[in-house]
């Protein structure tokens, strides 16, 4: 091997390393995007029973 | 970054010495005080943690060092490349500064077998900084020792004297330091956060089930 190429070896692992740490880094947000949208919907669903529950109470008050 | 390889690659001139090889110091040396720096924070924040009993600093020493090993990796890496080049082995066991740097490398490594052989919460953390306090000694140790023992195997290119290079050289390794510290610390950043998000994440989901 030539000098050069041991320079480019040595440039280029260090290009792949972050590179490869970038994409651990952007599949763990992904995780994290989705875990998000999961709370958020269970959220939703818990929200929506307390809803129903309220509207309920308002409409039989209403006819009272 | 780009100025830097710029810098490094094409701008800089060539050593007299080493030839083209030497331009591998442009990207080692800044890699490894950056791995010293970021053992040195992880360190600091332990130090913290242990001080004040905050819990971010867990997070934080631990990101440190993790980012530490990171860059620590990659200086060993690196720096048997240029050690292939220039002394014709990818390592030697004669150099102090290459086998100190090596077992604080290592000394870190076995920080996150420590980590992940504990239970989480307080105690685990503190266990985790008084560790990382440990191996704070390690650093001026491993930074000095090429001086401390006079060994003519890997070069000292910052004497008492100031750097022992050109100006355009000099130039090219302030503005690489200045890239790869910027990019160590992104990397922080992005990471710390993510660990930050992931533990409310997981707050929050207990609290809704």
């Amino acid at each position: 091997m030539s000098q050069g190429q041991y320079v480019a070896a040595a440039y280029g692992v260090v290009f792949v390393f972050v590179l490869a740490y970038v994409a651990i880094i952007a599949a763990k947000l992904a995780r994290l995007q989705r875990q998000t949208a999961e709370l958020l919907a269970l959220a939703a669903r818990r929200a929506q029973p307390e809803a129903t529950e309220a509207t309920r109470v308002r409409e039989a008050v209403g006819e009272a | 970054m780009g100025v830097a390889l710029l810098l490094a690659l094409i701008v800089a001139p060539e050593d007299a010495d080493q030839g083209v090889s030497q331009r591998i110091f442009y990207i080692h040396v800044p890699i490894a005080l950056t791995a010293y720096f970021c053992f040195g924070l992880g360190a600091w924040k332990a130090l913290r943690l242990l001080w004040r009993g905050e819990e971010r600093y867990d997070s934080e020493s631990y990101v440190a060092i993790h980012q530490g090993t990171i860059f620590g990796s990659l200086t060993l890496i690196t720096g048997s490349i240029w050690a292939k080049v220039s002394w014709g082995v990818w390592w030697t066991w004669s150099s102090n500064q290459l086998v100190l740097f090596l077992v604080l490398f290592l000394f870190y490594c076995a920080y996150f077998m420590l980590r992940f052989s504990l239970p989480e919460g307080p105690q685990r953390a503190r266990s985790c900084a008084v560790y990382a306090l440990f191996g704070v000694v390690l650093i001026p140790i491993s930074f000095l020792a090429i001086r401390l023992a006079q060994d003519f195997i890997h070069p000292t290119v910052f004497t008492r004297n100031g750097p022992q290079m050109s100006g355009t050289m000099f130039l090219a390794f302030c503005v690489s330091w200045a890239a790869v510290t910027l990019l160590a610390y992104t990397l922080y950043r992005v990471e710390l956060a993510g660990k930050r998000i992931d533990a409310d994440l997981r707050e929050l989901r207990e609290a809704l089930q």
